[in-house]
């Protein structure tokens, strides 16, 4: 079970948070302007990475505040985490055959 | 009866006291301090179990969580557990235990013929035998259940309870040997928390068995007690005894299984106290001192009872005082095995032979042992055995160079104990769940620790492949002060502190061997006889060849093929045996096989503790309604909607369901019912962007909405389907009440959340859940404006108080917000009072209401009213796979606005014609009602058996009878089905029948909502 470090509470268990997926997928300003492929990709398409991937988890059992964690998919090391609407820290790279 | 084979001195056990226990019925003595295993070796019982596949007799083997085959059925009735190993059970008075796997009895088992036709029963014989035909593998299974299964489960409810700790620390250490009281000493010197695990009921690990050592210039045991007393005075210590850590999970979160009372007598055990207890453990950092479990040798017929493990015979004689038999044989390829041969030698067992591998064997015990005289038959092999129920005696023969071959027929030794050593293996199994890469160690013939999973994890002593005691304690105490500073504790004092130093035979390890993990016979494998590697699952040396010559490489595959490895022991004394035989087959180096994956849990666990105090009423939280207790003893009977318990329909005596139902449904179109809607999630929204933010989450507008008026909204998800609906009010300028339903109201506080945090954090808006702070009554019928006007001044005449309004007022002098709203489609108001006032408003209005014979009435009533006007219910008549425009509602979807899900109600397919639409049924025979769920198509299927697939054209969603219609009605999603009013559909059910229904308008009531705007 990970030990995510809520930048509001502090360090809590996983089973405290919900799962948010991929982080940084700005919702389209202008939904109809968009083809339906590419509402199709906003809406549906997430990547799904080996390695060091940007997500969102909110605090449902504490704060139930948003915020985004930078999370190793293979090791499950937490490198970041940082607050809604931050831009991602620089974090080292990270590829896995 | 008599102890037989106890010792009359030695050991860790209280001769003053005698304890009392049975074995399959037969009463037998031991002592405290005594196994369950080690008792009956006292009273010379070796035989105590059957194989699993062929059902031969199997003695105990080994004296820890490693044993394979004494595995028994554990207490009676609904306090049994199956497969406990005898040597982890510690005895108490009045101990019951029985065998387990044969049948009629453990003496005379009818399974025992599988043995004559172990020939026909090769590995990979299940999947060979019973692959066809596949209709039939339910059946043979049942069979083969039968046949193998490993103990009985409990038929009855489980009578004990069990707990959970939740703790951090700085620091777990896994381990009470010598290397983890190392450890744990440094460490909590430093101050540093500590938790020190240890399986067994006593601390010291192997020093328990160990002869001559001392440590600190004490003889090993009374360190082992002041270190135990000192860790015991620090304050930030937590010494956890019959506490197996079986689990390592992700950022140093351990699981560890506390068996807190199993070790008392029935009526000892404190009922205030857990059975066993769960301990969810985070930590810093963690040392496993796990130690080591002693490998046997592969010989043939090496799984008679009273063929045993050479450290596990050590361990009866010197911690428990038993003589585990009265001539021995002991079989090493080790100077560690020797210890041992002293240990029987010493405590009066013939040592008939000391057989090694070796071919000049050496060493400081195999030294001692020479000089006690023992007969050492150097470059010798066990190259069989006999007997049937206990060993009677073995052949030993000369090896050729290479080891792979013996000479001749050999030499009949008489035995009725057999030991073997064949080298250690490090206990690596929590390193490698946490992925910490295992290497091979050459000289000591084992897996070792090499890169930890995580830098927090160290593995110290025999865990970590340091067989000899200096370097153990040197490992432990180092891994201690480590884990301590990096969890932030310096040692204190000047002076660096210094490791235990230890002195004494038998502190160095347990090399020079020579490795064999095939012992060779007289005849070829698999002839007159088995090489048992796996001794729990009944795999042999030949199973291996089998599966490797059928074209299986990988261990992985092996392990699968032969379940070799995946008993409950996990393979922990045969695992490496199985890498090497495969390794060598293959010719290919061993640590190219490699491992196969570590799993835990370490030893098995009981169900129990991951249950803990979360059953019966404790099982999910029960929420209930202000009104709750009126509804208990007014007949209500209760439906479960989410966690909430809400009244289904009230049964007056001598009502069945429907009756009640019935009556209720017509109370309310005819005079006046009450229903509590307390449950109804409310969500108060406050902030100048209020009305901005209820755009784009509602499909619908909401900016013209007035302050006082009310509002139906339907919410959609981002993909266009149908998440939620309710009533929102506009109480002020900046402040609206939001209502969900039931299920939903903690998924639509979290939706709204994450759009307002994630997306729009400009938007100035404050949500705050307030379900629970009000109750709402519901007045529902033409009599509903009569009563409530007994109770507020409030004017309701509809001039002043319109439908879709809501007003704040005092409702028998009680703060009260009065919606007036319906879902039954008649008049109705939904009277919120704060929820402590809740049951005296409720049992007022019932007080009152008599004159209008005023019903309460519950959520079947509910939905029949509702469904009679064609209102959905999310959930029902959707499925998250419903958009607006499937239940007509489009009139709902802005044009003009952006909202949540709108971009999805354009791609193309929510425009298909054929989708499935809201409409109403309506049975042919009006008495018939539709079952809810019941698939409909547009012709009568050919019967019996129709042609598959039968084209569907859609489902019924909701069907009730309808007393005021007096007949049935149902609601349905049938393909392009607006465009179909009329047509007939069909209904087969399950009782081979088929009904008739015409599609009609889903509103029967009412259309014009005449009522409910009066």
């Amino acid at each position: 079970m990970l030990l995510i470090d809520c930048p509001y509470c502090g360090p809590r268990a996983e089973v405290e948070f919900s799962y948010g997926n991929e982080a940084h997928i700005a919702r389209p300003l202008q939904p109809e302007a968009l083809d339906d492929d590419d509402w199709a990709d906003y809406l549906f398409m997430k990547t799904n990475r080996k390695g060091v991937m940007l997500e969102r988890w909110v605090h449902s059992h504490g704060c139930r505040r948003w915020f985004n964690v930078a999370r190793d998919t293979v090791t499950y090391e937490i490198l970041a985490v940082y607050p809604m609407g931050a831009k991602p820290p620089k974090l080292p790279e990270r590829s896995y055959l | 009866m008599a102890q037989r084979f106890r010792l009359s001195d030695g050991g860790l056990i209280d001769r003053k006291t005698t304890l009392s226990f049975t074995f399959e019925g037969r009463r037998y003595r031991g002592h405290p301090g005594d196994s369950l295993a080690s008792a009956l070796l006292a009273n010379g019982v070796h035989f105590v179990a059957r194989s699993f596949k062929y059902h031969r007799p199997r003695g105990i083997f080994a004296a820890g969580a490693e044993e394979p085959n004494a595995l028994v059925q554990l207490g009676e009735d609904a306090r049994t557990e199956p497969n406990l190993r005898a040597t982890q059970i510690e005895l108490y008075d009045g101990l019951a235990a029985n065998p387990q796997h044969c049948w009629p009895s453990l003496d005379f088992d009818v399974g025992g013929v599988n043995d004559r036709l172990a020939r026909f029963f090769p590995a990979g014989f299940y999947y060979k035998t019973f692959m066809w035909p596949a209709s039939m593998w339910m059946k043979y299974e049942a069979v083969i259940r039968q046949a193998a299964g490993l103990g009985k489960a409990p038929s009855e409810a489980d009578p004990d309870s069990y707990d959970k700790t939740f703790a951090h620390a700085d620091l777990l250490v896994v381990g009470g040997g010598p290397a983890g009281l190392a450890a744990a000493l440094a460490a909590a010197r430093s101050g540093a928390r500590v938790v020190l695990a240890e399986q067994d009921a006593r601390l010291g690990g192997w020093l328990l068995s160990a002869a001559g050592v001392e440590i600190d210039g004490q003889p090993a045991l009374e360190w082992v007690a002041a270190a135990e007393a000192e860790l015991q005075s620090l304050p930030e210590v937590t010494l956890l005894k019959r506490t197996q850590c079986f689990g390592v999970y992700d950022h140093n979160f351990f699981a560890l299984n506390e068996r807190v009372s199993d070790h008392l007598p029935l009526a000892a055990r404190d009922p205030r106290l857990p059975r066993q207890r769960l301990w969810k453990l985070r930590v810093k950092q963690a040392v496993f001192a796990t130690g080591a479990i002693e490998r046997p040798l592969v010989f043939r017929d090496n799984d008679r009872p009273g063929i045993m493990l050479a450290s596990a015979a050590e361990t009866y004689v010197r911690r428990y005082g038993v003589k585990p038999g009265t001539k021995a044989v002991v079989f090493t390829n080790n100077d560690g095995g020797y210890g041992a041969a002293l240990a029987l030698h010493r405590a009066g067992t013939k040592v008939a032979a000391v057989v090694d591998l070796r071919e000049a064997p050496e060493g400081p015990l195999t030294a001692a042992a020479q000089a006690a005289g023992l007969d050492i038959f150097a470059g010798h092999a066990v190259i069989g055995t006999d007997g049937g129920k206990r060993i009677a005696g073995c052949r030993i023969a000369p090896l050729d160079e290479s080891g792979k071959r013996a000479f001749g027929g050999g030499t009949p030794l008489d035995c009725d104990l057999l030991v073997s050593s064949g080298g250690w293996s490090p206990t690596v199994h929590l390193f490698a769940q946490a992925k910490g890469k295992l290497v091979w160690d050459e000289a000591q013939a084992c897996f070792v620790p090499g890169d930890p999973g995580r830098p927090e994890q160290r593995s110290a002593g025999a865990a970590n492949g340091a067989f000899d005691l200096t370097t153990g304690l040197e490992q432990g105490h180092a891994a201690g002060l480590a884990a301590a500073a990096a969890a932030g504790f310096k040692s204190k004092g000047r002076r660096k502190p210094a490791p235990p130093k230890a002195a004494g035979d038998g502190t160095m390890g347990f090399l020079p061997a020579r490795f064999l993990y095939l012992v060779p016979s007289d005849r070829p494998l698999g002839q007159g006889g088995k090489h048992f590697v796996d001794l729990q699952n009944d795999v042999a040396a030949s199973d291996l060849q089998l599966a490797l010559r059928e074209g299986y490489g990988s261990i992985e595959h092996v392990k699968r093929y032969t379940t070799t490895g995946m008993g409950t022991d996990q393979g922990k004394t045969g695992n490496v045996n199985a890498i090497g035989i495969v390794a060598e087959q293959l010719g290919r180096p061993l640590p190219e096989v490699g491992v196969t994956t570590f799993r835990l849990p370490y030893t098995p666990v009981t169900f129990g503790i991951f249950a803990g105090r979360d059953v019966d009423d404790l099982l999910d939280p029960v929420r209930t309604t202000p009104m709750q207790t009126w509804h208990k003893s007014n007949g209500a009977v209760f439906e479960d909607v989410g966690q909430w318990k809400r009244p289904w329909y009230f049964r007056r005596p001598g009502e069945d369901m429907a009756a009640a139902v019935q009556r209720e449904c017509k109370a309310v179109r005819d005079s006046l019912g009450l229903l509590d809607a307390s449950t109804l999630g409310k969500i108060d929204i406050q902030g100048p962007d209020a009305a901005v933010f209820l755009n784009r989450v509602y499909s619908n507008a909401w900016s013209k909405l007035a302050v006082g008026k009310c509002r139906y909204g339907l919410m959609l998800g981002e993909d266009g389907m149908v998440m939620d609906d309710g009533v929102t009010a506009r109480l002020g300028e900046w402040h609206y009440l939001m209502s969900t339903t039931t299920g939903n109201a903690a998924a639509v506080l979290a939706h709204l959340e994450e759009w307002l945090q994630t997306e729009w954090p400009e938007l100035k808006v404050y949500l705050t859940s307030v379900t629970e702070q009000w109750a709402t009554l519901q007045l529902a019928g033409p009599n509903a404006c009569k009563l409530l006007s007994r109770f507020t001044d409030l004017d309701l005449s509809p001039e002043a108080f319109g439908f879709m309004e809501v007003k704040t007022a005092e409702v028998m002098g009680v703060p009260a917000r009065i919606f007036r709203i319906s879902f039954t489609g008649e008049l109705s108001y939904e009277i919120n009072v704060p929820a402590s006032y809740g049951q005296a408003v409720w049992e007022a209005f019932m007080r009152e209401g008599e004159t209008y014979g005023i019903t309460p009435f519950g959520t079947e009533t509910m939905h029949v009213l509702r469904a009679e006007k064609g209102f959905i219910i999310v959930g029902q008549e959707t499925d998250g796979s419903v958009t607006p425009l499937d239940l007509g509602l489009e009139g709902l979807c802005s044009k003009t606005k952006d909202f949540i899900g709108k971009r999805s109600l354009a791609r193309p397919d929510m425009a298909l014609p054929d989708r499935k639409q809201l409409v109403g049924l309506e049975t042919e025979d009006p008495s018939e009602v539709l079952p809810e769920g019941a698939q409909l198509t547009e012709s009568v299927p050919e019967t019996p058996t129709p042609a598959s697939p039968v084209p569907i054209a859609g489902h019924v969603t909701s069907s009730y009878m309808s007393p005021n219609l007096g007949r049935s009605l149902a609601l349905a999603l049938v393909k392009g089905g607006r465009e179909k009013l009329g047509q007939r559909l069909y209904a087969p059910l399950a009782d081979g029948r088929t009904l008739a229904c015409k599609i009609v308008s889903p509103v029967f009531y009412d259309p014009e909502g005449e009522k409910m705007r009066a």
